[in-house]
C-alpha cells in the first residue's frame, strides 16, 4: 500500500462526514458531547410522554379511566343482575350486604353494587361527548378569533363574554326547565345543553394558545413559502398549540360529568328510569340517616371518576409545559 | 388608568345586554307556554291566561318586551312574581342571605387556603406539600353535593358539631356548615394558586437580596414572599364572589338556606319566568361587576401592570 492511496483513502471518507469539530473521542468533553447524531430529533410530545411514563399520577389516573371505561362499555361482565326499577324487590328495600350483593340495597330494593356499575355509562357518555363538542365548538370560535385578530375577535371574544358570565349549572338550570327539553330528557339533550354552556373555556384558551403562537418563526416561514392563511393556520398554527388544550378538555371532562350528575340530583338531569349516579344519590338522599350506604357508593364511584380526570389534567399540564417542569 | 377604566366599563354594557337577552329568550321565547304551565294539568282559563299575559308583556313582540323589560330594570320596577308579590321585595329578602353565605365562604377559602398553600410552597417537596397537594386534588374531585351530604352527615348529624340545616333567620352560626362546603372547592383552588406563586416568588432576587440583607426569616416571607405571591389570589378571589353568588344553588338546596339560589331552583321548577329573569340579571351583573373589581384591583396591586398602551 503506497501513502498516496492511504492518502486519498482518508480524504473520501473526510469529505463524507465533514467534521466541523474535532472527533467525539478526541476532546476532553466526549462525554458531554456524546450526542446520538441518528436519534429521530425529540417533539414536545416525545418529551411530555417520557415524563409522564415516570409519573405515578399518570399511571394512577391512566389506569383509572381505563377501568372506568370498560365498565361503561361493558357494564354487564361486572354484574349479573338487572338493577332496572322494575326489577328491584321491594322486599330487600334498605337490606344490609348479603351473598351477591355485597353493597346491599336501595330503599327500593335495588341492589347497590349493580346501580353503580350500570350508572357508569351515562356520566362516561355526557362526560366524552361534550368534552368533543365544547372542544370542537370552543376551538373553532377561539382559533378564529385569536388567529385573524381585528373585528372578528372583538365580536367573538364579546359572544365568549355573554356565555361566560352565565355559570355552566344556572344556564343548564334555565334551559333544562324549558318544555322543548323537558319533555325529552335524554343523555344527548344534556350533552347539547352543556356544551351550549360550557364551551367559552376552551374558546378562551384556544384564542389565548393560537395568539402566542400565530407569530412564530415558523408560521412567518410557512406564509412566506406561499401556504395560505387558513391553510396555515390548520397545518402549523393550531397542532402547535393543542397542548393547553387538551390539558383544560381532560379536566373539564370531569366537571362536565359532575354537572350531569348535579343535575340529575336536583331532579332536572336524566329521567329517574335511566340509571345515573345522579339519580340514585338523589334517590338516597331521603333515606340519608337510616341508610347512608346507597348515597355512599355512587358518589364514591363518581367522586372517583372526576377525581381521575382532574388527575390526568394535572399530570397532562406538568408533561406538556416545560416551563414548569424546569422548577 | 381612567381610559382604563371607562374602557373596561364600556365593554361591560355589551356582554351585560347580550347575557340578558339569552336568558331573556331562553325562558320566554323558546316553545312552550310558561302562562299555560301556571295552570299545571288543570284547563287553561282563557281570561286569566290573557291577563298576565298582558301583565308581563308576553302578548307583545318578542323584542319590545325585552326592551319593556330593560326599562323595569333600571327603574327598579320589577313588577310581581306569579304569587303577586313585589319581585324587588324577593330580591331584598333571599340577596343578603347568600350575600352572608358567600362572603363567609370567600373567608374561609382566603384563610386557610392562603395558610396551607404558603406553608406547602415554602417546604417544596416535602411530605407536608404533597399531602396538601394530593388532598386538595381529592377536594377539587368531589361534587359539591356529595360533600355536601357527607358533612352534613357527619358533621351535623353523627357530631352534632353543627346545625345540619339552617333556620329561616340564617344566622353566621347558621351558615358555617354551608359556607365551609360551598368555598372548599375553591380553598383548594386558593391553596394550589398561592403555592405556585410562593415557589415562584422564593427564587426571586429581590428575595435573595433580603435573606442577604441579613433580614429576619418571619419578615422575608410575610412582607417580600407573600405580598408579592397574592396578586394572582386576590384576583381569583374577587372574580370567585361573583361564582359563589351565582353557584350556591347546590348548598343552598342541601342546607335549606333560604337564599338566591334556594328561589331561582324554585321559581325555574314552577315556570316563574319573571323571577328567573330578574334574579339571574343581579347575578350576571355582580359578575360583571366583580369582573370589573378584579381588573382595577390587578392594576393596583401590581404598579407593574400599565394599562396605556
Amino acid at each position: 500500500m503506497t501513502p498516496e492511496s492511504n492518502l486519498t483513502g482518508q480524504d473520501t471518507t473526510r469529505r463524507h462526514i465533514e467534521h466541523f469539530v474535532a472527533d467525539l473521542d478526541e476532546t476532553p468533553l466526549q462525554a458531554t458531547d456524546k450526542v446520538k447524531e441518528d436519534s429521530a430529533p425529540s417533539s414536545l410530545w416525545g418529551e411530555a410522554w417520557k415524563n409522564l411514563r415516570r409519573q405515578p399520577l399518570f399511571i394512577i389516573s391512566a389506569i383509572m379511566i381505563l377501568a372506568v371505561v370498560v365498565v361503561s362499555l361493558f357494564p354487564g361482565l361486572f354484574s349479573q343482575i338487572d338493577p332496572s326499577n322494575e326489577a328491584c324487590q321491594l322486599s330487600n328495600s334498605d337490606g344490609g350486604p348479603a351473598s351477591g350483593h355485597p353493597l346491599g340495597f336501595t330503599q327500593q330494593g335495588c341492589d347497590v353494587y349493580a346501580r353503580v356499575i350500570f350508572g357508569t355509562r351515562s356520566s362516561v357518555t355526557v362526560g366524552l361527548f361534550t368534552t368533543i363538542g365544547v372542544v370542537l365548538f370552543g376551538g373553532i370560535v377561539g382559533a378564529l378569533a385569536g388567529y385573524y385578530g381585528g373585528w372578528a375577535d372583538a365580536l367573538l371574544a364579546r359572544l365568549t363574554d355573554i356565555f361566560f358570565a352565565l355559570p355552566l349549572i344556572l344556564g343548564a338550570i334555565v334551559m333544562m326547565q324549558l318544555p322543548v327539553f323537558r319533555a325529552n330528557r335524554t343523555v344527548w339533550t344534556l350533552v347539547l345543553i352543556l356544551i351550549v354552556f360550557g364551551w367559552p373555556q376552551i374558546a378562551r384558551i384556544t384564542r389565548g394558545a393560537v395568539i402566542e403562537v400565530r407569530n412564530a418563526d415558523f408560521v412567518v416561514a410557512a406564509r412566506s413559502l406561499g401556504v395560505s392563511r387558513f391553510r396555515s393556520l390548520l397545518r402549523h398554527v393550531l397542532p402547535n398549540s393543542l397542548a393547553p388544550i387538551i390539558v383544560v378538555a381532560t379536566i373539564s371532562l370531569g366537571t362536565f360529568i359532575v354537572a350531569e350528575s348535579t343535575l340529575s340530583f336536583l331532579g332536572i338531569g336524566l329521567p329517574p328510569s335511566v340509571m345515573s349516579w345522579g339519580n340514585d344519590i338523589q334517590a338516597a338522599q331521603a333515606s340519608l340517616r337510616s341508610n347512608p350506604m346507597p348515597l355512599l357508593y355512587p358518589a364514591i364511584a363518581l367522586s372517583i371518576t372526576v377525581l381521575s380526570f382532574i388527575m390526568l389534567g394535572d399530570a397532562l399540564r406538568d408533561a406538556l409545559d416545560p416551563k414548569a417542569r424546569k422548577r | 388608568m381612567a381610559t382604563y377604566i371607562l374602557k373596561r366599563f364600556l365593554q361591560l354594557i355589551p356582554v351585560f345586554l347580550g347575557a340578558t337577552l339569552l336568558v331573556y329568550f331562553l325562558v320566554f321565547s323558546l316553545p312552550g307556554d310558561p302562562i299555560a304551565a301556571l295552570f299545571g294539568d288543570k284547563p287553561v282559563n282563557e281570561a286569566v291566561a290573557a291577563k298576565l299575559r298582558a301583565q308581563y308583556n308576553l302578548d307583545q313582540p318578542f323584542i319590545i318586551q325585552y326592551l319593556l323589560y330593560l326599562k323595569s330594570i333600571f327603574t327598579f320596577d320589577l313588577g310581581q312574581d306569579f304569587s303577586g308579590r313585589p319581585i324587588a321585595a324577593v330580591l331584598g329578602e333571599v340577596f343578603p342571605v347568600t350575600a352572608r353565605l358567600a362572603v363567609m365562604a370567600l373567608i374561609f377559602e382566603a384563610v386557610f387556603g392562603i395558610a396551607f398553600g404558603l406553608i406547602a410552597g415554602l417546604r417544596k417537596g416535602k411530605f407536608f406539600d404533597g399531602t396538601v397537594l394530593i388532598a386538595s386534588l381529592i377536594v377539587i374531585g368531589i361534587p359539591i353535593f356529595v360533600l355536601g351530604f357527607i358533612l352534613q352527615f357527619f358533621i351535623g348529624v353523627q357530631l352534632g358539631w353543627a346545625k345540619p340545616t339552617v333556620s329561616a333567620a340564617a344566622t353566621v352560626q347558621d351558615l358555617i356548615l354551608p359556607a365551609i362546603v360551598l368555598g372548599l372547592a375553591s380553598f383548594a383552588y386558593v391553596l394550589r394558586l398561592t403555592r405556585t406563586s410562593v415557589i415562584e416568588n422564593m427564587n426571586a432576587d429581590y428575595v435573595r437580596t433580603a435573606t442577604a440583607k441579613g433580614l429576619s426569616r418571619f419578615r422575608v416571607v410575610n412582607v417580600h414572599i407573600l405580598r408579592n405571591s397574592l396578586i394572582p389570589v386576590v384576583t381569583f378571589l374577587g372574580a370567585d364572589l361573583g361564582t359563589l353568588m351565582g353557584g350556591a344553588i347546590v348548598t343552598e338546596g342541601i342546607f335549606n338556606v333560604p337564599g338566591v339560589g334556594n328561589r331561582l331552583y324554585r321559581a325555574v321548577l314552577s315556570g316563574e319566568g319573571p323571577t328567573v329573569v330578574s334574579i339571574v340579571t343581579v347575578l350576571v351583573l355582580i359578575y360583571c361587576l366583580s369582573n370589573l373589581l378584579v381588573d382595577l384591583l390587578y392594576a393596583w396591586l401590581d404598579p407593574r401592570i400599565r394599562y396605556d398602551s
